[in-house]
């Protein structure tokens, strides 16, 4: 009965997402197509010039000489056979960009959100513990930093901070360029230039997480069944880390779901600071050649991926608090 | 033997000894003198990512700077714009010139091993001439190509074309194979992705995003070059990580002015880097404000002049463009070989200004204002600082400039292609030769609706004649002429207002030498750079 209310459960939640796809395509191709130019322009711009029978040509070939309902029908249909078409400027399937260039913005991102994570909950706990202390004032005032910064300009400070003053760190790119050897050293030098993308990205929600945890923690310590498990002697790291914790993370949970998205977004500043090759760059280089089939391709996956994202999150809570699945 | 009698074959052997000695020594001396170039190393640069690698199809520097090591060219240009051998050893024109005959390397070899034929070359131009934004105007004149020979070409024109030589510059006229580049659609053709040339270098990979990688091609037609191993091109879009990777040695040369201005200033100061405006002679660039001439009061040349007038190039240059460039005193680059240093200057004079606009019949209201006019630019913050500057001297003498920011480029294009602007702030190329660079922005049968075109709508037959005449006139010295008098026409007329030229230039480290110089510069193939530190010997 459980695992078919949860199929019901998962079915609802694709039928809803549904129409929040079809909206994006909808709303997203149309202001592409009514802002003025076009990525005919982009062309004659990089070839240097262009004759009318080439900009004829290449509007032609990008589809671009079709009215717009007509581009949007024939892109819609497209879509639903699982074609999200072909670049403009990078002459390959959008798909294949896509698969291509994931592989390097999930590593960016899940890097962060494991920073972000880790560290903004530990400080949060920390704090929440010794409220008064210097310390946790430390650590406010820190986050309030992390919190106002922007990213991109955090990631130059930290490119003008790690690259060249403390040369400890690469500034762009995810690999050395032409390096050879073992698998292992391949590894080890993408995480030498992953250490300031990720850490860049993650800031902004290390100090939220950590005011969130902090405030949620100073909640549940307050709760009877935490007085409760203190009256019964249990260790203050146990009644912390186990009984106060796993209720005090929710919050942080579900702001963490919402900011999927904003992640993503994030991750296209930090990913263009940093010469970051992943999907953030490939839709940064997408929007200044108005490659639309790029564009929308990306901003497809991107709702699928926060579709999905906000569903684990879901599940997650249920696996974190029994009362949900109970429910 | 007797004794202070040399026998006949003494006669013989001794200056045939002294010769030989003579020779091994100078080739000694040859060979020690190239052996001492040092070899290999790793140049890495920095600049745009381009979309494709096929010159044949666009003039566009991202896709010039890498594509210049993967093909040659049939000649190159001196520091006088004099054509020098390349793929080409030597050339004849024909006293009527109508007929270019072109004598290939032979031996010299595609990247795949396959001979490079006079077919190559037709097949090259034909290419070039039906598929480059400048195709028609380079080579138009072209009424056929014979190649009955392999290593020989022999384009044969309806009528006299000077520009002809200019336009054969490998950035123009690239050489490429026919046996990949022909069959199908070329702009489709996935070997501009992956190209196959008979340049210094061969194409590697290409990580969209990321870099180009080149490495040296070992059967290159110029014995004992190149001297690079490699060449790696990458593209970082910030400006700030670009200026961390020259000053942290992670790359070596940034042309264009790809590094901005103020670091480039800054870094200069230390011994391990240099920066010329050397080598963009051939490109001329220049900046200038194209007005509208359909819309009043613009149509008035009072008002152009006042315009002008009211307009401070050197002020423009120096703390907007940071003093690179130089102020434009005339329709053409003053580098160019026809440029005209002799024509009045609209120096700023705003009593000037003011009295050209009276007497054109706008006066002041009681606002103070005559009237207003829109200023569009291509979105860089240069550009806008241009107009900013513009807008407020306008102001000074009574005009109330709008400025309209465009979202990005292809927003900009399409308000200029649409003749909706009435200043617009540009940048162009004049590119070696009027007939290719400065000529589309002047004559009637160019005025339409494509950016980089007459899109000020400038009509004057005279004009229209001189640059007729003066594209088939072989004379060097009458075509000079009737160059300056087209400039006379458009100095006084101005449907230009031109500001600043050149500006352009590269940056590198001291660890590298041999970056060419001439009028085409960076965009040269590599053959002649080397890294100090490399092997010698």
């Amino acid at each position: 009965m459980a695992s078919s209310s949860f199929g019901w459960y998962l079915l609802r939640r694709i039928l809803q997402a549904i129409p929040v796809v079809v909206g994006v395509v909808i709303l997203n191709f149309t202001l592409l197509h009514l802002a003025p130019g076009d990525p005919a322009m982009v062309f004659v711009g990089e070839a240097g010039g262009a004759t009318e029978e080439i900009l004829k040509e290449v509007r032609r070939q990008f589809g671009l000489d079709k009215s717009l309902m007509e581009q949007l029908f024939i892109y819609g249909e497209k879509v639903l056979l699982g074609d999200l078409g072909f670049s403009y400027f990078q002459g390959k399937p959008v798909m294949d960009l896509i698969l291509e260039k994931i592989p390097a913005t999930i590593l960016l991102i899940l890097t962060a959100i494991f920073l972000a994570v880790t560290l903004g909950v530990l400080t949060g706990v920390i704090v929440a513990q010794r409220p008064t202390s210097l310390g946790s004032s430390f650590i406010t005032v820190l986050s309030l930093f992390g919190f106002a910064m922007p990213v991109f300009w955090l990631g130059i400070m930290l490119i003008l901070a790690f690259s060249l003053y403390l040369p400890l760190f690469p500034g762009h790119g995810m690999i050395t360029v032409g390096l050879t050897g073992s698998f292992w050293d391949l590894a080890k030098d993408v995480l030498h230039h992953l250490v300031l993308p990720a850490f860049t990205l993650a800031i902004i929600y290390i100090a939220q997480y950590s005011r969130l945890s902090r405030a949620s923690m100073l909640e549940v310590i307050g709760s009877d069944y935490i007085r409760t498990a203190r009256a019964k002697g249990l260790s203050e790291r146990l009644v912390i880390y186990k009984h106060a914790l796993r209720n005090a993370i929710l919050p942080v949970l579900t702001v963490f779901g919402i900011q999927i998205g904003h992640l993503l977004a994030g991750a296209i500043l930090v990913e263009t600071v940093f010469t970051w090759p992943g999907m953030g760059r490939l839709m940064f280089d997408g929007i200044l050649r108005r490659d639309y089939p790029l564009i929308m391709g990306i901003l497809i996956f991107s709702s699928v991926l926060v579709i999905l994202a906000n569903l684990i999150t879901d599940l997650l809570y249920g696996v974190l608090d029994p009362r949900i699945r109970r429910r | 033997m007797k004794a202070g009698k040399m026998s006949r074959n003494q006669l013989i052997a001794v200056p045939l000894m002294v010769f030989l000695f003579v020779f091994a020594f100078a080739s000694g001396q040859a060979l020690a003198q190239a052996d001492k170039t040092p070899r290999g190393g790793t140049l890495k640069m920095i600049y745009q990512e381009p979309t494709h690698l096929n010159m044949a199809i666009v003039s566009g520097t991202p896709t010039g700077v890498p594509a210049l090591q993967i093909f040659a060219g049939l000649v190159q240009f001196d520091e006088n714009f004099k054509p020098q051998p390349y793929l080409a050893k030597k050339w004849e024109v024909s006293a009527d010139g109508k007929n270019y005959t072109f004598y290939l390397e032979e031996g010299a070899t595609f990247h795949d091993g396959k001979p490079i034929t006079s077919e190559d070359v037709a097949f090259s131009l034909e290419t070039v001439k039906a598929n480059h934004p400048f195709g028609v105007a380079m080579f138009r004149a072209v009424d056929r190509i014979d190649i009955t020979d392999p290593h020989k070409v022999i384009f044969r024109l309806n009528h006299p074309y000077p520009a002809f030589m200019a336009a054969t510059h490998p950035l123009l006229l690239p050489v490429i194979p026919k046996h990949i580049y022909g069959p199908g659609e070329i702009r489709k053709n996935p070997a501009n992705q992956k190209p196959v040339g008979s340049g210094p270098f061969k194409f590697v990979e290409w990580k969209r995003g990321q870099h180009i990688i080149l490495e040296r091609n070992e059967n290159f037609f110029r014995k004992g070059k190149p001297y690079l191993d490699r060449i790696i091109l990458e593209f970082i879009t910030d400006s700030n990580a670009r200026t961390v990777a020259m000053e942290t040695g992670a790359t070596h040369i940034i042309p264009f002015s790809y590094l901005s201005g103020d670091d480039a200033l800054r870094l200069a100061k230390l011994p391990q880097f240099a920066m010329t405006q050397k080598g963009y002679e051939a490109i001329g660039a220049r900046t200038w404000f194209a007005v509208n001439l359909r819309k009043p009061p613009l149509n008035d040349k009072r008002v152009r002049k006042a315009i002008a007038h009211a307009l401070d190039r050197n002020f423009i240059v120096k703390e907007i463009f940071r003093d690179f460039g130089k102020p434009a005193t005339a329709p053409f680059h003053h580098a160019g070989p026809f440029y005209n240093g002799k024509l009045p200057q609209y120096e700023l004079n705003l009593n000037k200004a003011n009295q050209l606009l009276d007497e054109a019949g706008f006066k002041r209201k009681t606002d103070g204002m005559r009237f207003s006019l829109n200023v569009d630019w291509i979105p860089t913050p240069t550009n806008q600082a241009v107009c900013e500057y513009t807008r407020e001297q306008l102001k000074k003498v009574g005009i109330n400039a709008n400025l309209r920011a465009s979202p990005d480029f292809p927003g900009w294009a399409a308000k200029i292609s649409a003749w909706d602007f009435d200043l617009n702030f540009d940048s162009v190329f004049d590119y070696p030769d009027p007939v290719i660079g400065i000529e589309r922005m002047y004559i009637s049968k160019n005025i339409k609706n494509l950016i980089w075109t007459n899109t000020m709508g400038y009509n004057n037959p005279e004009v229209d004649r001189l640059f007729a005449e003066a594209q088939v006139e072989q004379n060097f010295a009458k075509r000079k002429n009737l160059y300056h008098k087209v400039q006379e026409i458009l100095m006084d007329e101005l449907p230009l207002i031109w500001l600043q030229e050149g500006g352009f230039y590269t940056f590198y480290s001291k660890e590298f030498d041999g970056i060419p110089m001439d009028v085409w510069g960076v965009l040269n193939p590599y053959d002649t750079i080397y890294w100090r530190k490399g092997r010698t010997g």
